[in-house]
């Protein structure tokens, strides 16, 4: 790997001290950083390469009406040299070299244009003006693939491509967030509103169980982890969305395949924007405001109305805890929060030198007081092309500074339950069952907090009740500050001997830090016993990249070859250091446990090997073959049990290529696709080594006395030495269509996947392991479904231009297959916990019904239509409740999920709109199955949902199908409003003003605060917001 | 020129690096964490045995290796419950007429009303932790063989006390089988001879109790046991011959033959080998019986009279199972945590009238035992299930010391106590039991005098005869709460007929349930991955 060290070096320069205190860090460290990492790769480049024999092009491209299209961009064929047009359409490109040239113009939306120029060296040489129409089909458009890039009608797989023209607008400070709701097939679901949230993407229904459901991210051709950094709930908050140029999102295997054992749960190919040869230097500046506010509050109890509750069914002392107070702590805790997004590039090129420099400054407040969050981003691009274009180089780096403020995110839940007849400030007003003297109410630091008293009438925290949901905000400074430095080179050098093969080398890497504080001042309610925290905690995660590989274009026999055949070393690093737990003071509260070897850390290790190759034939634009093959290594599993083989396939009939069709405009595109493949999946997550038969060393909080010591004990753990891949087989069927000259088109998919081997926690035979469960390959499921997607340009003209596109997708999961054994006792492994109680599930994984169904007892209703309280229907008819009565009852997975939006233009006014809809989808509503009066709390009583006036019970009935709610919805993601001014500063200059709302509504049967949960149980979400954005876009 | 040697230069420069690569890096596909221990090393250091050895004493405490939560031992159901104390206590007493419990967490209310079915979570968490300690238990015999340890270069004085080890872990394993023979009536069964990733074959209850008995004669008479009371907590030759007496006692239900005259043999040992003594002092703040369950038990005299304690530490055994529990859940209304130690009640376990109403003229006014009920406030009888105020309080186990101090976690969090899992009151009453049960080695002067030794020591009056039946009041009067009553109460045919407690069978009044109650299923889990086991009768 000694290759890869120079490029590592830099980044341990910027990242020196791996225990870097978080807190001293300044803005002014902060500019250090993003300066130092902008500065020293353009440093290290040569200011220009100067060369002889070349010239230069310019000309000027329009659309039909002859006026100037800015933004299209205008290449060399065969180089990378080229230009984006300025405001008024014009273009230069420099130091093309001499001779007969092609220009390839393309522009998303258009149809492209290919033109013919001689340049002579030393001159400028002026086109012929170009007029381009309007063509939203762009079939000629490069689509990311794999290890490269594809012609849109030249792919055989299911791939879908959003390009920056189409993402999703507004706040968008997740580069996730761009394509939601754009893709058939793909479901993204934010873990709530917090400032970078976590997000779970679905591709297809997910083809694993226990093992990771998330797709593989390609950054710029480095597959990055998908495992988290301690201090970001969302490792893609660390990309920019504003540098993004396009994603890919790889849905079949033919397009996955050559992942391999990365890839069965889809691949999300991120392209970031680059500069580009011979471009002018352009800047851009783009600045928004946002504000957001809440939408709606969980519907509990008014002070009033909990006062008449608790009076009508408390018991004395319990009536003793009331009150006088009218607190709605809901609105204590949450604001409107505003939002700054900022964000600087500057692209060109210096002589030969193309570049992209970017920078961005977010800040963005969370609805919850004290939530927020802070993004210092700077890119870097360079892709220059030497050896008269036989030698390119893409090389990107880009680096990332979050500051979380993570806020108390415990208020949220605790503001639904916190007693609203209590004052936030201890006092007159607060309930004082046991005759406390006003010091004595105010010891929690002055907050109101429940006690308990004993029979020596002390006095002690109770710690049973909510805590207060405004001293959990004031009182807790919870931050992190994440690093991210990600960068790879590209280097592709045209062998001399053959004309059409050439070599590529490709070296990355993302190196993670995140370092964490926590504090909470000794006296504070949510921690009074243990006189409070003041904690750290520190991951880092370094991962590299060496792939090379060899490619060959060429004609072959009747048709167009190219081949790729290559060779991938990646290695993931993750590394967690333990601290002491301490409190307030800094005393040590429970030291730190060290690792067996006597360490402060413990390293966890994956490498990744592999060898891949791809055969691309086309035949006349009509007969379309694609093979792939990879055989991936990975050192999560015994040695002979490394090697895993991921074949594929797929052919394409374009009709449209054939005479017949030719040249109908009617009908502008039809090709009918086939694919089979295989991928793999081995990612458990934080099981890193389950073959291995070794012993974990217990903790100092977990020791055992014998006579008068306390023993560290070693505990054998479960392993399995067999355990392997687990392997997704995929059958998929596409058409892919235009018509009416290109204004209809989209593509339909059926598809089928079949998981087999799957990576399973699954129960294992008492006394045959160490434990009564482990992972194991067994179990399969099936995932199928039908995608489709349609694009009408409803109107096209002068003036006015409409267009809407709509995907929807049907997908049906099914576990197939889930133990060894078919025993008919299997009644399958409960799932999904809930809050209330201690370790209760509400779901189940059960053969012949979709992951995650809910498992609940069927509720038997009065006469008035009120619940009966633990009364279910017996469906064994054993005259007993019990388990064996449960039904299998809905899923939280939606069997529709649609999107669609429209654009439309008149003049420089736009307007554009995205809907997202799931249908089918069920939600365990959990605030509301905790919605009990419960007469066995003393000290204090728990608030809640309005639902305990109607159902009337007195306990607990977790189980009851009363919760099950239908939360299919329809939102409105986005909805945007610009004008551009055009060159109003000035000549070549572009200035657009937009105004978006962020989930402007949402449509939903579903009771609680937002239809749309994470696994389907509803325990109170952080909300999401409704916001309103002002956006300023200049072009220099 | 220079062009081409450029070009010849990056191609050979490409060529080689791909080369090298290919070469280096296969051997990084074999990563090995540093953090843990591989057993090679650790089977090698005695010292490291005994650490090895201490977890299968710790899984009756813990639930994992991070304490009191995170890494847990086993799964299917929340950390907390997982505890082996925890459940083979609840399984023991929520199921009689000692215990209620009040929660509606999952399957447990089913354990109340003697409803459960073979899918029970807690039914299974027993039955998973006894075979789990099991698995250890054969994991450790099977690594410190004298072949292993010879190979593996421990000798001399190592190597011999490795050999006790190894003893006390064959005795772990006893103690689990007995309880699989108790519960289960049989199982699924492996020795150190199974390798690992073997499906067990079934062993029926009578095939069980052959090689629990035969395992447990053999460490008496062969195995390098410590003798009685030579280190705090370990498993030595006294923990043996207590588990022979209770096997021995309930042979009848076990295997159809009354061995009390077994029984009596190994009574004896205790009683006269093993130097154990009832804790008779008390202080300004706790009775001698209390003594016996507070947070310094392991340190006072109390420790005199306890033959195998599962001990804890409320700063360095934490679990969410074991002594919390068993401290937290009882507590609530009139019952505060200041006066238990802890920060804060769980208002979930009870008792019920048939255990309160055993006091009182029976033993007179002054009866320690009977003065941890607390009915301040509390419906005597239990007339729901839910509600904490439905039933007597128990304040038995406490996290505060013989001066009225609380543990040493200043949380309040997590107890001090070790739980009695035997101890000499319950061999005493054992001794009684067999004589009157007609076993041989024993006589009924000596009986009465135990039973009359505890009811003084309790503050109690003492009675003049007894009689068989006397002997399970007795019983339930001495040890309340400690994990025996469903054995007792089935020894004495009293558990699913002829004697009822409230809710038992699913009726507020309690009904007789059908005699196959008197074993748990196996659990359909177990049997979905082990075709090999049959299903208990009723199930």
């Amino acid at each position: 790997m000694a290759d890869a060290n120079g490029f590592f070096s830099l980044v341990f320069y910027l990242f020196p001290h791996p225990f870097q205190p978080y807190m001293k860090h300044s803005y002014l460290a902060k500019l250090r950083f993003l300066l130092l990492l902008l500065l020293s790769l353009s440093a290290a480049l040569p200011a220009a390469w100067a060369q002889s024999g070349t010239g230069t092009v310019s000309g000027r491209v329009t659309d039909a009406k002859k006026e100037g299209l800015p933004g299209v961009t205008v290449l060399i064929e065969g180089t990378s040299l080229g230009s984006s047009t300025n405001a008024d359409g014009t273009f230069t490109i420099g130091n093309v070299p001499a001779g007969e040239r092609v220009l390839v113009i393309s522009f998303v939306g258009y149809s492209g244009a290919r033109q013919p120029i001689t340049v002579v060296a030393g001159q400028t040489t002026t086109a012929a003006p170009q007029s381009l129409m309007e063509n939203a089909t762009a079939l000629g458009e490069a689509v990311v693939i794999a290890y490269g890039t594809a012609r849109r009608q030249d792919l055989t797989g299911a791939v879908e491509q959003i390009s920056e023209k189409q993402f999703v607008k507004g706040q968008v400070t997740n580069p996730e967030q761009l394509v939601q709701g754009k893709v058939a097939g793909v479901q993204i679901t934010t873990g709530g509103g917090q400032p970078g949230a976590g997000t779970t993407i679905l591709i297809r229904g997910g083809s694993s169980l226990t093992a990771s459901n998330a797709p593989l991210i390609v950054i710029d051709g480095v597959p990055v982890d998908n495992n988290g950094i301690a201090g970001a709930s969302n490792p893609l908050t660390l990309i920019n969305p504003n540098d993004i140029e396009s994603i890919s999102v790889l849905k079949d295997a033919s397009s996955t395949a050559i992942y391999g054992v990365r890839a069965s749960n889809g691949v999300i190919i991120v392209t970031t924007k680059k500069g580009l040869r011979g471009d002018a230097t352009r800047v851009m500046v783009s600045t928004q405001a946002s504000v957001a506010n809440i939408v709606k509050y969980s519907d509990v109890l008014s002070a009033d109305e909990f006062r008449a509750l608790v009076k009508a069914r408390g018991t004395t002392g319990q009536l003793a805890t009331l009150g006088q107070a009218n607190t709605d702590w809901q609105r204590e805790i949450y604001r409107t929060a505003y939002t700054s997004d900022n964000n600087v590039s500057v692209s060109g090129s210096t002589g030969m030198l193309p570049y992209r420099i970017s920078t961005g400054y977010l800040y963005q407040e969370g609805l919850l007081k004290r939530n927020d969050l802070k993004r210092y981003s700077g890119s870097l691009n360079l892709s220059p092309v030497l050896l008269d274009g036989a030698l390119r180089i893409d090389a990107n780096l880009r680096g990332s500074w979050i500051d979380n403020n993570f806020g108390a995110q415990g208020a949220v839940g605790s503001a639904v339950a916190f007693d609203p007849t209590q004052p936030v400030f201890a006092g007159a007003n607060q309930g004082n069952p046991f005759g406390q003297t006003a010091d004595q109410l105010r010891i929690y630091n002055g907050y109101t907090e429940f006690n308990n008293r004993d029979d020596k009438g002390v006095i002690s925290l109770n710690p049973l009740s909510p805590r207060n949901p405004v001293a959990l905000i004031d009182q807790r400074r919870d931050l992190s500050t994440v690093r991210r430095a990600l960068g790879n080179a590209l280097v592709t050098y045209k062998l001399p001997f053959l004309t059409g093969l050439s070599a590529s080398l490709n070296v990355g890497f993302d190196n993670q830090r995140g370092r964490g504080a926590i504090y909470v001042p000794a006296g504070a309610g949510s921690d009074f016993n243990r006189q409070g925290i003041n904690n750290q905690y520190s991951q880092d995660l370094n991962n590299r990249l060496l792939e090379t590989y060899l490619k060959y274009d060429g004609v072959v026999g009747p048709g167009k070859l190219e081949l790729l055949g290559g060779y991938s070393y990646q290695r993931f690093e993750n590394r967690s250091y333990v601290f002491n737990d301490n409190r307030a003071d800094g005393s040590v509260f429970v030291p730190v446990s060290l690792s067996y070897s006597n360490e402060n850390t413990y390293l966890n290790t994956n490498v990744l090997l592999a060898y891949f190759g791809r055969l691309n034939y086309n035949i006349g634009d009509k007969y379309l073959f694609t093979a792939t093959f990879r055989n991936d290594n990975t050192s999560r599993f015994a040695k002979g049990r490394q090697a895993g083989y991921f074949p594929s396939g797929a052919v394409a009939w374009r009709i449209k290529g054939e005479d017949f069709l030719k040249n109908s405009t009617a009908v502008s595109e039809l090709k009918l696709r086939a694919s089979y493949g295989q991928t793999g999946q081995q990612d458990l997550g934080g099981n890193y080594y389950p073959f291995l038969a070794n012993l974990t060393q217990s903790q100092l909080t977990s020791q055992y006395q014998l006579g008068n010591t306390f023993y560290r004990t070693l505990r054998p753990d479960q392993y399995n030495d067999k355990i392997t891949w687990e392997t997704t087989t995929t059958y998929d069927l596409g058409l892919d269509y235009g018509f009416a000259d290109g204004r209809v088109y989209g593509s339909v998919d059926v598809y089928q996947r079949d998981t087999k081997n799957l990576l399973n926690f699954v129960n294992i035979a008492a006394l045959s392991g160490l434990s009564n469960a482990g992972t194991f390959n067994v179990g399969n499921l099936t995932n199928k479904g039908v995608e489709a997607s349609l694009n009408v340009d409803l109107v096209k003209g002068d003036k006015l231009n409409i267009s809407v596109n709509a995907n929807a997708t049907y997908n049906q999961n099914r576990l197939t297959k889930l133990t060894g054994s078919d025993s008919p006792n299997d009644v399958g492994q409960p799932t999904g916990g809930i809050a209330g109680g201690v370790g209760n599930n509400i779901q189940i994984n059960t053969v012949g019904y979709s992951a995650q169904s809910f498992f609940v007892n069927q509720q038997v209703y009065g006469a008035n239509g009120k619940p009966l309280e633990g009364v279910y229907v017996d469906r064994n008819g054993d005259g007993v409740i019990n388990s064996s009565d449960r039904v299998r009852y809905k899923s939280a997975r939606p069997d529709y999920i649609f999107g669609g939006g429209a654009n439309m233009s008149y003049r420089g006014v736009n307007l554009a709109f995205t809907l997202r809809a799931n249908v089918g989808n069920y939600v365990y509503n959990n605030v509301r199955s905790n919605a009990f009066y419960d007469q066995n709390t003393s000290g204090f009583v728990v608030n809640r949902n309005r639902d305990v006036l109607n159902s009337g019970f007195n306990s607990a009935q977790y189980f009851s199908d009363y919760y099950m709610e239908n939360a299919s919805f329809l939102r409105m993601e986005n909805l945007t409003a610009g004008y551009d001014f055009g060159s109003l500063v000035g000549k070549g200059t572009n200035l657009r003003l937009s105004f978006a709302v962020q989930n402007l509504f949402v449509v939903t049967k579903y009771g609680g605060i937002d239809p749309e949960v994470q696994g389907g149980i509803d325990n109170t979400i952080y909300p999401r917001p409704r916001t309103f954005t002002v956006g300023l876009n200049l072009g220099i | 020129m220079t062009t081409y040697l450029t070009r010849a230069l990056s191609t050979l420069a490409l060529a080689a690096g791909l080369s090298v690569v290919s070469s280096s890096c296969t051997k990084d596909l074999n990563q090995v964490p540093s953090y843990s221990a591989n057993a090679e090393v650790v089977y090698s250091d005695p010292a490291q045995i005994l650490q090895v050895l201490a977890r299968l004493y710790g899984t009756f405490a813990v639930s994992g290796q991070n304490g009191p939560a995170g890494s847990p031992d086993i799964s299917g159901i929340d950390e907390g419950f997982s505890n082996y104390l925890r459940q083979y206590w609840q399984i023991q007493e929520v199921t009689t007429d000692e215990a209620v419990i009040g929660w509606n967490d999952g399957t447990l209310p089913n354990l109340n009303t003697l409803t459960w079915n073979a899918d029970n979570e807690f039914v299974r968490a027993t039955y998973d932790r006894i075979f789990y300690e099991v698995s250890l238990c054969n994991e450790f015999i099977r690594q410190t063989s004298d072949d292993k340890l010879s190979s593996r270069g421990v000798t001399g004085a190592g190597a011999e006390a490795v050999r006790t080890y190894r003893a006390e872990a064959r005795l772990l394993r006893a103690l689990s089988y007995w309880h699989a023979i108790d519960l289960f009536g049989g199982g699924p069964f492996a020795t150190e001879k199974d390798a690992i990733g073997t499906t067990p074959p079934y062993r029926n209850r009578a095939d069980m109790f052959t090689f629990v008995e035969s395992e447990l004669k053999d460490l008496d008479a062969n195995g390098p046991l410590l003798a009685p009371r030579a280190v705090y907590a370990r498993a030595d030759k006294a923990v043996c011959w207590t588990l022979l007496t209770k096997l021995y006692l309930n042979a009848k239900v076990y295997t159809g033959t009354d061995r009390s005259t077994d029984a009596l043999t190994y009574a004896n040992k205790v009683l006269t080998q093993g130097g154990y003594s009832l804790c008779n002092t008390a202080t300004a703040s706790a009775s001698a019986y209390q003594k016996l369950f507070l947070a310094d038990n392991g340190q006072t005299d109390a420790r005199n009279e306890v033959i195998f304690p599962i001990t804890f530490d409320g700063q360095r055994t934490k679990t969410y199972g074991g002594m919390t529990y068993l401290v937290h859940a009882p507590v609530g209304r009139a019952v505060s945590p200041g006066s238990a130690g802890i920060n804060g009640g769980w208002a979930g376990l009870r008792t019920k009238p048939n255990l309160t109403g055993l006091f009182g003229a029976n033993t007179g006014p002054g009866d320690q035992r009977a003065a941890l009920f607390v009915f301040k406030g509390q419906n005597p009888s239990v007339d729901t299930l839910g509600q904490f105020s439905s039933g007597p309080l128990v304040a038995k186990f406490r996290n505060v010391t013989s001066a009225g101090v609380q543990g040493s976690d200043a949380s309040g969090d997590f107890a001090d106590t070790d739980f009695p899992m035997f101890r000499l009151a319950d061999v005493q009453l054992m001794y009684a039991e067999a004589v009157l049960r007609g076993g041989q080695g024993g006589n009924l002067a000596t009986a009465l005098g135990y039973v009359n030794g505890l009811r003084t020591r309790a503050g109690s009056n003492t009675v003049a005869t007894i009689a068989l039946n006397d002997i399970l009041d007795e019983r339930a009067r001495e040890l309340f709460w400690e994990g025996h009553r469903r054995t007792d109460l089935i020894r004495f045919g009293k558990y699913a007929t002829g004697y009822n407690w409230p809710f038992k069978g699913n009726v507020r009044g309690g009904r007789d349930v059908d005699a196959t109650r008197v074993l748990f299923p196996i659990p359909n889990s177990d049997r979905v991955a082990n075709a090999n086991l049959p299903q208990n009768p009723g199930y």
